[in-house]
């Protein structure tokens, strides 16, 4: 007789997660359960996080199906902050296309893209105020397109080439602005979330009104570093916005490797005592609403918030990877929540402040603008061609004062 | 000049420091209200407040990953890992992100912080509270390393430390914290306060981090030393009778290698000592570095005392630590050579 799972004389079985679906097979997310734009609640910010637990386990939507704002997270943005958002994740996915270009021409050696995750990083950027800092991942570029970072210099980071602002020491996409915001990105995974919590303690500390948002990928949350994070936050109330975006996959391995039993990414945060919502990542109002709330708690010393942007990557997780070597090739079309770019076109045009000839003249314009900025760069060099960092640059900036020891290796080295 | 223990000595640099700079702040397992288990933080709380001396979560990356943090906004966070057996945690935070952010950000951010954490054995710590992991930081980039040998050294190094612009790992030999022990554990260890070097001058003064001290002139041999073993050398010198120029070292990284050279060049015999373990230890690094620097003033084959290979032991800690026998043992050698 065959034994039962409650059988304790019954072997023991090793659990490994599974992806619904893998190449071959027709992607499925009927799982994925999608709430009804504007059904979710919008508790006021001084909540009990014990009173919004359920928020954690469902998704606040704005924008329905037909393109309309509805709910009590809608009406935050006005028509002209609206198109502009729409400007910066067009900028951003054109920026995209062509860096990831430029990386298969040669120009430079990675290059690491946004596809179908511009609303995030753009509308999320429009809820902080000059000052706070955010320590990113590599894949919020958004931030420093929406808020002004030149798009030339971003370019220049990327070619290596001699108007690096990092002096060609740092793989491509790894920037750092103080000035806008932007922590520079390490490439390690995690790392950056706890000392976001340490950058908005020092905040609280100094008396400051500033406050910090760290970023994280679904698959990073299981570094113990995420962990860290939310001890040190939850412990001493940091004024922090603790990010994670769930764009589904970590390189080829599925969230639910990640998450585990856990249910919800966001769900981390309860047992922690920090309010954490669940948001639809794809839909521009919706992020700018429940980013502001939580920078509304932070700012008001309610203290850390925890928001999972439910995405989807719809490019490779770099240019080192083929998507379809671990996921069906159409996942990405049946990806449930869209593409946040239609979707935000769609309100505009229902709206009456846009429309399809208005689209496609300003994505024309904006290519142009990405072009010309890439001209300009270009100019400067790229990876193997034109001008580069200074090889004294290996020794020079690692610390204030170079030590002996390295002055005499860089004599070694001749530069 | 008022003396004090080591311990005093560097409550004493922090609380100067808090004083000075409002930008200095103390956190750790058990530094706040307590004041650290080796009571080194003992009194700070409650002079400056809770938000400048605090206790920390037990999460060793937490607390330096949050220190990098802090240094990113503008602080200066000094924070305690309470022994340095329990850095592994932070050692993703010290070594790629602290030693590295103001390089890969082309300055655009830096980390002055400082890491202090208890080293070395001598207490009957076993395994996990014995350890000597300096080599594992002098061998990254990015970081300075300094293990001060006294009161009068601790206090003017860490206040050297908080002010530098770049992280510092300040190891603090805890079998040092009470008295000069120079490995004679069956014999009782003069205080610090019978000392000349447990005089610390009052107030705020600073040891330049890179520079060595002469601890005792000689022309026979050079020893090159750091932490507790700078007394296990002394000893060993008046045990052996071999006229030893001790050296500590007080800084590892940077390393005042000019010290090194003139002494060496001076006695054409040199030995070096660590209580870490000795392979890929930093021992390696000095005998290196005096081979390159000093072959054709050699006239024996440098010579090197370290901790054995193993872990830490319990019982046989006595065992274990390189004490003024095997040190004159490796003398006399050194002189034979």
């Amino acid at each position: 007789m065959a034994k039962t799972s409650t059988d304790k004389s019954a072997p023991l079985r090793f659990h490994v997660p599974e992806p619904e679906v893998r190449p071959g097979g027709q992607p499925d997310f009927s799982k994925v359960v999608i709430p009804q734009a504007g059904s979710v609640e919008r508790p006021p910010v001084d909540a009990e996080p014990e009173s919004i637990r359920k928020l954690a386990f469902s998704i606040i939507r704005v924008l329905n199906r037909k393109g309309e704002a509805v709910g009590p997270w809608a009406g935050a943005l006005s028509d002209e902050e609206l198109v502009e958002g729409l400007r910066h994740m067009m900028l951003l996915r054109a920026f995209d296309a062509r860096m990831q270009m430029a990386q298969r021409q040669g120009k430079t050696s990675f290059y690491m893209q946004h596809l179908g995750e511009e609303a995030v990083s753009t509308a999320f950027r429009r809820a902080l105020e000059p000052g706070d800092m955010n320590f990113p991942t590599y894949r919020q570029a958004g931030l420093l397109i929406a808020n002004g970072y030149p798009m030339v210099s971003m370019m220049n980071q990327i070619y290596s080439n001699e108007k690096d602002p990092l002096k060609g020491r740092q793989l491509p996409v790894m920037y750092s602005s103080k000035e806008h915001g932007f922590f520079s990105i390490s490439g390690n995974l995690a790392t950056q979330y706890v000392q976001a919590v340490g950058w908005a303690m020092a905040s609280a500390i100094s008396g400051d009104t500033r406050i910090a948002a760290a970023w994280i990928g679904d698959g990073s949350t299981a570094e113990s570093d995420f962990h860290s994070a939310l001890v040190f936050a939850s412990t001493y109330k940091a004024p922090v916005i603790l990010n994670v975006v769930n764009n589904q996959w970590a390189i080829s391995t599925f969230q639910g490797i990640a998450r585990g039993g856990s249910g919800t990414f966001a769900a981390r945060g309860l047992g922690f005592g920090i309010p954490a919502l669940r948001v639809d990542g794809n839909d521009y109002l919706a992020v700018y609403a429940v980013a502001k709330w939580a920078a509304e708690r932070a700012r008001s010393n309610l203290g850390p918030t925890l928001v999972e942007y439910v995405t989807y990557r719809a490019g490779a997780h770099s240019t080192s990877d083929d998507p379809s070597a671990y996921r069906p090739k159409t996942e990405s079309d049946a990806w449930p929540l869209g593409d946040p770019i239609l979707r935000l076109k769609a309100h505009l045009i229902i709206r009456g402040v846009w429309s399809d000839d208005r689209h496609t003249q300003a994505e024309a314009q904006i290519m142009d603008e990405v072009i010309s900025a890439q001209k300009e760069a270009e100019r400067h060099g790229t990876l193997h061609a034109g001008g580069k960092p200074s090889a004294r640059d290996i020794f020079e900036g690692l610390y204030e004062e170079m030590p002996p020891h390295l002055r005499r290796q860089r004599q070694q080295a001749g530069v | 000049m008022p003396r004090k223990s080591m311990i005093e000595a560097i409550r004493d640099g922090l609380d100067v420091m808090m004083g000075r700079d409002e930008r200095v702040v103390v956190y750790g397992e058990d530094v706040g209200y307590f004041g650290g288990v080796f009571r080194v933080t003992a009194g700070l709380q409650a002079k400056y407040g809770k938000s400048r001396c605090f206790d920390a979560p037990i999460n060793e990356s937490g607390i330096v990953g949050t220190a990098i943090g802090m240094a990113a906004y503008g602080l200066r966070p000094c924070v305690e890992i309470q022994f340095a057996d329990y850095m592994y945690p932070a050692y993703d935070q010290l070594t790629q992100e602290a030693g590295r952010i103001r390089y890969r950000s082309a300055g655009d951010f830096t980390c002055p912080i400082v890491v202090r954490m208890p080293t070395g054995g001598g207490i009957f710590g076993g395994q996990t509270h014995s350890q000597s992991p300096e080599a594992l930081f002098t061998h990254v980039s990015g970081l300075k390393t300094v293990v001060p040998s006294n009161p009068a050294d601790a206090k003017g190094l860490l206040i050297s430390a908080i002010e530098d612009p770049d992280p510092v790992i300040f190891l603090e030999p805890k079998r040092l914290y009470n008295g000069p022990f120079d490995g004679h554990h069956d014999r009782p260890v003069t205080a610090w306060s019978k000392h000349e070097l447990g005089e610390v001058p009052d107030g705020h003064y600073s040891i330049p981090l890179g520079k060595a001290a002469i601890r005792r002139k000689g022309s026979a041999c050079t020893v090159l030393a750091y932490g507790t073993m700078v007394y296990v050398a002394l000893a060993a010198a008046e045990e052996t009778g071999v006229d030893a120029e001790v050296i500590d070292l007080r800084t590892l990284l940077p390393l005042d290698l000019d010290a090194v050279v003139e002494s060496v060049k001076k006695t054409g015999r040199c030995l070096v000592i660590h209580e870490a373990t000795t392979t890929s230890g930093f021992g390696a690094e000095l005998v290196t570095l005096v081979q390159e620097n000093c072959f054709y003033h050699l006239e024996a084959p440098v010579g090197r005392v370290a901790g054995w290979d193993t872990p830490y032991p319990h019982a046989q800690e006595w065992d274990y630590f390189p004490g003024p026998a095997r040190v004159g043992r490796a003398l006399l050698e050194v002189m034979e050579g």
